[in-house]
């Protein structure tokens, strides 16, 4: 058995700075069969991956290939110990043919010119010679190409269909595709399998990196899981359920003892039905979501990331365009009802929404990284200044609150926050939106990258907000976190809710369960049976 | 008044310099690096080579006679060492430090700028002459030989052959330079770290070697520009070079990307660019919104690619961006 491995991963580890993205991991592939790589967000499979294709090199482990101790350090290594890894954001450059990205960073394959002259192929392209060779694989496996088609010009399968032949063009043996489905039609995902299968009969290794179970279920011999950069087990798929996978995913029940009240006279503060959104490239990010947040209550949104949380919040805080749907507010003080969809920003808050958002992209999206403490509390505010110049008093003052009372570590209120820790960024930007006093708080992934007491802060901060009646709309990537402090759960897949349940008693491996699936929650059934049951 | 023949002959003389500045150029926005250095390159292209040709004439005594392969491969030696000197500047603080291209293109030009016309001063008052320019005529003439029946051939001769060997070589480079980018797998290679060096990295190419490369034979082409002009000119002084190496950018452009556009668009610029001289009874003020014209004629371009949006009209997409594989 041993000589037909094709790779093995022994005591793997990286970090980045203090993450440990990788924690002693082991992996074994063999000839000829499928390997599914399962987890959560965030719990190395990616990273694992890229080591093995050279993009990264382990601080700590061995692997070895064939029997033979390899020295991967960069891409072409990779290639020459014929590894070959389709990535989940492609690799491919738009203004080329799929041959011209198929050939590239090869030399000129002269042998496939027919017996042409050297002269006589120097004025053809190495694309044009490749041409035939290309063909020739697409017909071996069943692939539809033209070799001759721009990237550009073409749909994602089609692009992933050239990244697939062009490790395959370089002669890649072990294939690792992150992801491949993700982008993917159902239709296009079983042609995907169909020419995953019979790479496997005629011997190639081949690893997929998912999150989909029942994907995981129809294609792989085996499966490996991975929790929060540990390897938790191997089995053979067909000695396994989805419900076992899950549980393995999702690892033990944590105890974090966050502080929980119970919500106080929740109201409906803003509803959103039926919300669809669809990406430039055409497809589909928001399917008819529909929810309600309450005030005085913690709703947090579970799922694997870009899921299309960031499209939801960005949605609702006026930043991402809605292809239909309904999105409105219910104002406390007027009983109005407003509706937000197509609204800019600025509208929004000139209606008297008091709406505030925690993006996900500190430094991107919530604050200017070259100015200070006190310029990014104005950014929200300079409109109350005079009609020309600027007033500084009132924002200054908030600065130097906000320091004090969120404890934030900086030099002072005119340090540039981004020479600030990530976790005082976060009190900066997450002090900044309370200070509006708003109604409805949207926090996307607030405690990511964060140390323990940071992160407790900004449970303590949120839980302060919710009792002043706010509602507030947590997105979290740490299950144990949500179970903890949010009120209800949430759970979004591929665009769609998969289920909400309630945070009191939701269990851990049924939200793994949830964010996998790919069914459409039945909002009607939880309404009239009061049960948070969505399988 | 003067034939149609000299106009096109001197639209000829002035398309050269910035032919070389947008071949090198282009070479180098291929490799994602946008050289706003290039007018200080080929400034100090022009001035290495006056340098190496002002000390070869003074070596040579009184009533002596140049060497002529000494008095051409000397002064073109030096154009190449010192605009390469400027290519690897640009590269070490734009690739391997990953500073700003903006700031280090502009700081460039600034810079070679000066030292042209520190060095055009210092040999200015070397000379002690009069007048504030270094006179080289001898070398001059040299570059600017050509055949000898050209005379004999009439406009014919006067519009093509008329013109000395680095006129033809610009030509020949750009003709060069379009083939490699289109034809070879090098070529391939440098187009695809333009446009997405990650993509090159996965690929196994070798992303900082090929931005080295093109940016610095990129340099040493527009260097040779300046080279040519100083030649044609046959004497140096200060800023006597004015924006054509702002104009070979432009140019760069107008021929979206492509070297053997910028052959005709090089005619076109030069000829624009002259347009004032031979345009009777005009005054200063139109004859300074004349040279204006190669500008005016870019931004259209510009406005009718991004209209158009065809992509293959486009910049290299990672024009101007640095590139660091672990970025996360």
């Amino acid at each position: 058995m041993s000589d037909n491995i094709a790779i093995e991963l022994k005591g793997i580890t990286k970090t980045f700075g203090s993450i440990v993205a990788n924690d002693n991991v082991d992996l074994k592939v063999y000839k000829g069969e499928i390997l599914s790589v399962l987890g959560e967000n965030g719990c190395g499979k990616t990273t694992l991956m890229n080591m093995i294709s050279g993009i990264y090199f382990p601080d700590k482990g061995n692997i070895y290939i064939n029997g033979e101790e390899a020295h991967i350090a960069s891409p072409k290594d990779a290639l020459n110990y014929k590894i070959g890894m389709i990535h989940q954001h492609f690799k491919l450059v738009d203004v080329f043919t799929a041959a011209e990205n198929i050939v590239l960073g090869l030399k000129k394959d002269y042998k496939s010119a027919n017996g042409n002259s050297r002269f006589k192929t120097m004025f053809k392209t190495g694309a044009d010679l490749a041409k035939e060779s290309i063909v020739s694989l697409s017909n071996k496996y069943g692939f539809d190409i033209d070799p001759e088609k721009k990237i550009y010009q073409m749909s994602v399968s089609e692009k992933q269909t050239v990244e697939i032949i062009k490790v395959l063009y370089r002669g890649a043996d072990i294939l690792i595709l992150d992801e491949p489905t993700a982008v993917l039609t159902p239709q296009e995902t079983e042609k995907l399998f169909e020419i995953l299968k019979k790479m496997r009969d005629s011997g190639k290794s081949i690893i997929i990196i998912t999150h989909k179970l029942h994907e995981v279920m129809a294609i792989s011999d085996r499966v490996t899981v991975l929790c929060k950069g540990k390897h938790v087990d191997t089995v053979k798929t067909s000695e396994t359920t989805p419900n076992a996978l899950a549980e393995m995913m999702v690892g033990q029940k944590l105890s974090l003892n966050i502080y929980r009240g119970d919500p106080v006279n929740p109201e409906e503060r803003l509803v959103v039905k039926n919300l669809n959104c669809v990406s430039r490239e055409g497809v589909k990010i928001l399917d008819d979501v529909s929810f309600t947040a309450y005030s005085g209550e913690i709703l947090g949104i579970a799922g694997i990331a870009g899921s299309g949380q960031r499209e939801l919040l960005e949605s609702i805080a006026g930043l991402q365009k809605v292809h239909s749907g309904e999105i409105t507010y219910n104002d406390p003080t007027t009983g109005k009802v407003e509706n937000l969809r197509d609204k800019t920003p600025m509208q929004i808050r000139n209606l008297g929404v008091r709406l505030s958002f925690v993006p996900e992209d500190r430094l991107g999206m919530g604050l200017v990284g070259n100015m200070d403490i006190v310029d990014n509390m104005m950014l929200r505010t300079y409109g109350k200044g005079g009609p020309f110049f600027l007033h500084r008093k009132n924002p200054k003052k908030l600065a130097e609150d906000i320091v004090e009372r969120l404890s934030v570590s900086t030099p002072g209120i005119s340090t540039p926050v981004r020479r600030l820790s990530g976790g005082n960024v976060q009190k900066v930007l997450v002090g900044r939106e309370i200070a509006a006093s708003p109604t409805v708080l949207m926090a996307a992934y607030p405690v990511r990258g964060l140390d323990i007491n940071s992160s407790y802060m900004i449970y303590n901060l949120l839980n302060e907000q919710k009792e002043k009646g706010v509602a507030v709309i947590f997105v979290g990537e740490d299950l144990d976190v949500l179970i903890e402090l949010c009120d209800r759960i949430m759970v979004i897949g591929s665009g769609h809710i998969t289920g909400i349940v309630d945070g009191r008693r939701a269990e851990k491996n049924e939200l793994g369960i949830l964010m996998t699936s790919s069914k459409k929650y039945d909002e009607n059934l939880t309404d009239e049976e009061g049960t948070t049951d969505a399988n | 008044m003067v034939s149609i023949a000299s106009v096109i002959q001197r639209a000829l003389v002035q398309s050269a310099p910035l032919l070389f500045g947008s071949t090198g150029e282009i070479l180098t926005e291929k490799s994602g690096h946008l050289n706003l250095g290039t007018a200080g390159t080929m400034y100090v292209g022009g001035i290495c080579g006056v340098i190496g040709a002002f000390f070869y004439e003074r070596s040579i005594p009184d009533g002596g006679t140049l060497n002529p392969f000494l008095a051409i491969i000397i002064p073109l030696i030096c154009s190449i060492i010192g605009s390469l000197i400027m290519g690897l500047i640009y590269c070490f603080l734009t690739v391997t430090l990953r500073a700003n291209q903006n700031v280090t293109g502009l700081a460039l030009t600034t810079f070679g700028t000066g030292i042209g016309n520190f060095f055009g001063g210092s040999l200015v008052k070397l000379v002690d002459s009069d007048v504030a320019s270094v006179n080289f005529s001898r070398t001059s003439e040299l570059y600017r030989a050509y055949l000898p029946f050209a005379d004999n051939l009439g406009w014919f001769g006067q519009i093509f052959l008329s013109h000395g060997f680095l006129f033809y070589l610009g030509i020949v480079l750009a003709i060069i330079s379009t083939f490699v980018l289109n034809k070879t797998a090098k070529g391939l290679n440098l187009r695809a770290v333009g446009e997405n060096p990650a993509t090159a990295d996965a690929a196994g190419i070798r992303v900082n070697l090929y931005k080295y490369v093109a940016t610095c034979v990129g340099s040493i082409i527009s260097g040779l520009g300046g080279l040519y002009y100083v030649m044609e000119i046959g004497n140096w002084s200060n800023d006597g070079f004015g924006d054509r190496g702002w104009l070979a950018i432009a140019l760069v452009i107008f021929a979206v990307w492509k070297p053997n556009f910028a052959i005709l668009g090089s005619i076109l610029f030069g000829g624009l660019y002259i347009a004032h001289i031979f345009i009777p009874n005009i005054s200063a003020s139109v004859s300074e919104l004349i040279k204006m014209l190669p500008y005016a004629v870019t931004i259209i371009v510009l406005i009718v690619t991004s209209l158009r949006r065809k992509r293959e009209n486009q910049p290299p997409a990672h024009l101007g961006l640095s590139y660091f594989r672990e970025e996360r």
